[in-house]
């Protein structure tokens, strides 16, 4: 290891993965010592695992920060309002430390017009910002991003709940702004000033991704196209409009000029007669959200039938068993579905959507990995045939949507089925469980997932075992989400180390003690063991009682101070209780 | 917990569902999903299926959009969840099982001399619109309030401005 400092510097700057450059600098002192002053991408889990003011100290020339927050579950609804995940601790060292910060990347987080504000103020070079799945800012916020950020590269808003007071945010943007490669405002309800933003992205020459939000009319995308046709990504606004031929015609020619579009998404309020304007560019699709497009299956088969191209489709169950089918005959390339389900809340199927789909797709496209897939039935069978077909699926997330529905066939558990999955597709690395499933199907997941990274559980399983099979055998999970599931404590007690190696468990609704909670509190000093109890009074509850929902994850920051009165991380050292 | 119900008294338990379905036309009956609650309530299970909030808000099929619907000559008002419906003759139909009477399907269809009743819209921008001209989507997101107009009240009626 006699190389200087400047050569080691060069070797790291070719080495970018995180887990790559954290095995780098465990090596020896020196290369710790060199590899902390030139990193300059940081990606943080779980922002309550280490804290701001240890990561500056660690990582002092640092240019691109990731930061989430909330765990999973909170996408449904099961995180209580409150929870925590505040970015501004983190923002207030950045903005001391990092003058030269140029991204920051948030997921699940809970960021102020304050803090964007005090993003737009301290760093003058940046470029990107994307929150993802974002609360608790407003236009506000986005205007001092708009008009302080004078090379904005990137300003990606998505799925993020944003109060939206007015469009007015967009007219921030000064006329000397030129640098703007990508702008997502889809999630937005409120409509911006159509020559503000026309104007934005006629003076944006590098822009290769816009994705409009739903107030953005049919009969004004033409206009914008036209001045942007070195487009890559565009999600459109609002799919309907009078039927007028004019509009019609504009809009096939301003598509038919995009040579460049590889994904679209958008599609809302869709009217079909204005889909085959779209046709020109289907050829070179990659990929298609119509994840908001409500359109039935015939409609939808002509677009993807003309997409051989096709990587990655987002749709609704509207598609249906024959235009999966379709899909499966055309699209060779494809490698990640997601099928969403039109109606979810009704037991009764309004589509002709089943396991028969998802099968078909599974013979037809050598190259899927990813699925995403829910339906109302399922069998054994099927399920042990896209096992065979597909072995190299690394994500299977499936939603039968009654819980605990058995295979509709022989009435059976599905054990055996995702038994299947597990067994045949050795890289799994993301597994998504529903439907009938009793201890068996973690036997089963403990013995062959060894890929398995992420595991979520609902109303699963028959006692402990269960997840005492997950813990004890899958050797590379790092995150694991249950709810509604029989397990209890001797799970968990057993398993206590385990839990280090992990990011983070999640249980709500199953029969973990309040004592328990306690016990391994105390056994795992660097584990914080949050309990969440919005019924109150956790002071006086007896030791045997079930915690609601519990939250464990590793940390090396202590425990956390910015909790709602309805959480508390389990005393790690009772003689110090106050 | 001990050992647990036994398979056949969970599926019995799933398939009791809320009775009914929706206000208005539609007709169908509807099965929620209940997740045997703890005092054996029927509840909605909470987050479940597992469908992003954001996505739940965003297709427009599954946000309700109730309508207050006035008919000529009715004592009270009625609402209806346009988002039941999928076109016009849908909702043609469960108007005419909400009012007891037959005709409005058709006065929707065809702007016939002979058809008994007229229905028209107040839209976003507060004019009284007749219903079907524009696409079906476009006049569940600007409809506000439905009125039905039987030929024999309309004669000599303001349409605009007017109120029940």
């Amino acid at each position: 290891m006699g190389f200087p400092e400047e050569v080691l510097e060069h070797v790291f700057s070719f080495i970018t993965s995180h887990t790559d450059r954290n095995v780098v600098s465990l090596v020896c002192k020196s290369w710790y010592e060199i590899e902390r002053w030139c990193r300059r991408r940081i990606f943080v889990g779980n922002c309550y695992a280490v804290s701001p003011a240890m990561m500056i100290r660690r990582f002092p020339e640092v240019r691109s920060v990731e930061l989430k927050g909330k765990p999973h579950f909170a996408d449904f609804n099961l995180v209580p309002d409150g929870w925590g995940g505040y970015f501004y601790p983190w923002i207030c060292e950045m903005a001391r430390a990092y003058p030269w910060l140029e991204e920051i990347k948030l997921k699940r987080m809970v960021v102020t017009d304050d803090n964007l504000e005090l993003i737009s103020k301290s760093f003058k070079n940046f470029k990107v910002l994307v929150l993802s799945s974002c609360e608790g800012f407003s236009t506000h916020g986005l205007a001092a991003i708009a008009a302080n950020c004078r090379n904005l590269r990137e300003l990606d808003l998505r799925e993020s709940e944003v109060e939206d007071l007015s469009g007015h945010w967009l007219s921030h943007f000064p006329d000397s702004c030129t640098s703007l490669q990508s702008l997502n405002m889809s999630c937005l309800s409120s409509e911006v000033s159509f020559s503000a933003l026309q104007r934005l992205i006629a003076r944006s020459p590098n822009l290769k991704t816009l994705r409009l939000n739903r107030a953005v009319p049919l009969e004004k995308l033409s206009t914008l196209l036209r001045r942007a046709p070195q487009l890559v990504e565009l999600g459109t606004g609002a799919y309907s409009a009078e039927i007028r031929p004019d509009v019609y015609a504009n809009l096939t020619e301003a598509f038919s000029r995009c040579k460049e579009v590889k994904g679209l998404s958008g599609f809302w309020d869709v009217l079909p007669s204005y889909l085959p304007a779209i046709y020109s560019v289907c050829s070179r699709l990659t990929s298609l959200n119509l994840s908001y497009a409500t359109i039935q299956s015939p409609d939808v088969t002509k677009i993807i039938t003309q997409c051989p191209n096709l990587q990655s489709l987002s749709v609704l169950d509207y598609i249906e068993d024959t235009g999966l089918n379709a899909l499966s005959l055309s699209c060779k390339d494809l490698r990640e579905l997601r099928v969403f389900p039109s109606d979810p809340f009704v037991a009764n199927a309004n589509v002709s959507l089943t396991e028969q789909g998802l099968v078909a797709v599974s013979e037809g496209c050598s190259k899927l990995q990813s699925v995403l897939y829910f339906c109302r039935q399922m069998s054994n069978s099927a399920l042990t045939t896209i096992a065979k077909n597909r072995p190299n699926l690394t994500c299977f997330r499936l939603c039968i949507l009654e819980p605990r529905a058995p295979d509709y066939l022989t009435f059976e558990p599905l054990d055996v089925g995702f038994g299947a999955i597990v067994e045949h597709c050795k890289q799994l690395q993301r597994l998504s469980l529903s439907g009938l499933l009793t201890d068996r199907v973690f036997e089963y997941i403990g013995k062959w997932a060894k890929k398995l990274e992420m595991l979520s559980i609902a109303f699963a399983g028959d006692s402990d075992l269960g997840l005492h099979h997950v813990l004890s055998g899958c050797d590379s999970l790092r995150k694991l989400e249950i709810r509604d599931c029989p397990f209890g404590d001797k799970a968990l007690l057993a398993n206590v180390s385990k839990l280090e190696t992990m990011r983070s468990l999640w249980m709500s609704s199953c029969s973990v003690s309040l004592g328990a909670c306690k016990r391994l509190s105390q056994k795992m000093p660097r584990l914080n063991v949050e309990v969440i109890d919005e019924q109150g009074d956790l002071d006086s509850r007896p030791d045997n009682c079930h915690v609601e929902k519990l939250y464990i994850y590793r940390t090396v920051a202590g425990p956390r101070f910015d909790m709602p009165s309805f959480i508390r991380t389990m005393d790690q050292n009772p003689t110090y209780r106050s | 917990m001990g050992p647990h119900e036994g398979l056949g008294l969970e599926i019995t338990e799933l398939r009791l569902g809320l009775p009914g379905g929706s206000g208005g036309g539609g007709g169908e009956k509807k099965r929620v999903f209940s997740g045997g609650g703890k005092n054996g309530n029927m509840d909605l299970v909470v987050g479940w299926p597992p469908v992003c909030l954001y996505k739940k808000n965003n297709i427009c099929h599954v946000t309700k959009m109730y309508v207050k619907v006035s008919m000529d000559g009715a004592p009270f008002l009625r609402k209806v969840d346009l988002s039941c419906f999928k076109g016009y003759s849908e909702l043609g139909m469960g108007l005419e099982k909400l009012f007891g009477c037959s005709g409005i399907g058709e006065a929707m269809k065809e702007e016939s001399e002979s058809c008994e009743y007229t229905a028209i819209y107040e839209d976003k921008d507060g004019d009284w619109m007749l219903v079907g001209d524009v696409p079906w989507l476009m006049f569940t997101e600007t409809c506000k309030r439905l009125r039905i107009k039987r030929r024999s009240y309309a004669n000599g009626s303001r349409l605009h401005g007017t109120n029940t």
